[in-house]
């Protein structure tokens, strides 16, 4: 890891000056640490912040009236990007990203240019049949399937992502299994995301997987590879409900009193750029979230003539908290 | 003083450390032995823990659990159970007893 850049100045609102906690920055500075970029290896898509759930963890406040979607404008200047520079593994995520027309076509493109090609999907929109086109894709281009799935419990899943959720979720997830997706030597990969169903840590991420594997298939017959449990984002949405809640105090205090200076070396932002639906760049995709673009610099993907040099600071603020918080957000 | 419980009282725990520090260190190294995963998982014991605070009735345990059982994965449902079971024990502890009043009525009745 890089201890000699400088990390760039956190952008703080005026909202964000009243954070009870320590400036990210600061925190890594006591550790004789900066959170410095190594050799970029993914590259992350958001298609669009539309979605057919308004999850009340979101941290982009993604749902069914946004109308920020990826045109194909923007779509052919990634696959451009993925074909002149060569990815290791590529991530398409949202909002639903199934929910942009032009979904299909830049699956073909970019499964053709990585040896990884994963999509982010809420489940929910794969259901009723509609998107099994779709789901053929995926499997003829062997797409890596990321499912958020946080709760084995109906009532903490939907307190978190809606009502019905739960069953139409299970529905999918047994489709997905039936195709070959979970199974064992089957090349197809199906991975959960379990996100905490309020304003606490997750499990560690070992043991969650351990129960999930257990109760999934003992209770639903569903199998998968892998379960990632990823703490939630104080911003955007959940942001919100930690305001009114009166959590958000305790919440970001709690991060920042979890931080864990070993996380740093594995965080994702430091090998990846994330490009916005709107074909800006990005150190992760939280930092859509607040304008914080990579590097400190506002640009476009059609701008970009090379990856950021290992070394290069990384665009930080306190919602950094969220992932070194205990074994970090990888 | 409205209360003698503050929840930002509970972070001052390892304060008691200070005055016997030797005492407390056994205590703490314990303490995280024992919900560390073994033969039951992390998630299993602090169900236990959590319904073991109940019946001690301790402010900071069944904050700090409530909290430890959400984290490790527990839901509303399997909590609640968990109470249940400390307070069927309490309760059925009452009630037992009642086998003692009852040899010591017959004892002394006609």
């Amino acid at each position: 890891m890089q201890q000699h850049a400088q990390p760039l100045n956190e952008n703080l609102n005026n909202a964000e000056k009243k954070v009870p906690v320590e400036p990210f920055r600061q925190t890594l500075a006591k550790h004789g640490l900066s959170l410095t970029r190594v050799k970029t290896t993914t590259l992350q898509v958001n298609v669009g912040l539309l979605c057919n759930q308004a999850c009340r963890h979101c941290h982009l406040e993604a749902g069914p009236k946004s109308e920020e979607v990826m045109t194909e404008e923007t779509m052919v200047q990634v696959v451009d990007l993925a074909g002149r520079i060569p990815f290791e593994a590529i991530d398409i995520t949202g909002g639903a990203p199934e929910m942009n027309p032009n979904l299909p076509d830049m699956i073909e493109r970019l499964a053709a240019l990585t040896p990884r090609l994963m999509l982010r999907s809420n489940l929910t929109a794969l259901a009723h049949g509609e998107r099994d086109h779709l789901i053929d894709l995926c499997k003829q281009n062997q797409v890596v399937i990321v499912a958020s799935f946080p709760s084995l419990n109906e009532a903490q899943s939907e307190s978190q992502r809606g009502k019905g959720v739960f069953q139409e979720s299970i529905g999918v997830l047994r489709k997905l299994n039936s195709m070959g997706y979970g199974k064992p030597g089957s090349g197809l990969e199906l991975n959960l995301v379990s996100n905490p169903t309020g304003a606490f840590l997750p499990s560690s991420q070992e043991q969650l997987e351990k129960r999930f594997c257990q109760v999934l298939e003992k209770k639903w017959g569903i199998v998968f590879n892998n379960l990632f449990a990823f703490a939630n984002v104080p911003l955007g949405r959940f942001r919100h409900w930690l305001e009114r809640s009166g959590n958000l105090e305790k919440y970001l205090q709690k991060l920042a009193t979890s931080f864990n200076p070993c996380a740093i070396e594995g965080l994702m932002c430091r090998s990846l750029i994330s490009v916005s639906w709107d074909g800006f760049l990005f150190d992760c995709d939280f930092n859509q979230a607040v304008d914080l673009h990579m590097g400190g610099k506002k640009t476009h993907i059609s701008k970009l003539k090379e990856l950021p040099e290992p070394g290069e600071p990384i665009a930080i603020s306190y919602h950094c908290y969220t992932c070194t918080a205990g074994s970090g957000f990888t | 003083m409205e209360t003698y419980y503050h929840p930002q009282d509970l972070p001052k725990f390892e304060e008691i450390g200070e005055e016997a520090p030797e005492l407390a260190k056994k205590f703490f190294d314990y303490y995280a032995a024992v919900f560390a995963e073994g033969e039951l998982t992390e998630r299993e014991k602090a169900l236990i823990a959590l319904a073991v605070a109940h019946t001690v009735q301790c402010p900071y345990c069944i904050d700090a659990y409530t909290q430890a059982c959400l984290e490790r994965g527990s839901n509303l449902a399997e909590m609640t159970e968990a109470i249940h079971v400390a307070t069927a024990i309490r309760g059925g502890s009452s009630l037992v007893h009642g086998v003692q009043m009852r040899n010591i009525a017959k004892k002394i009745s006609l």
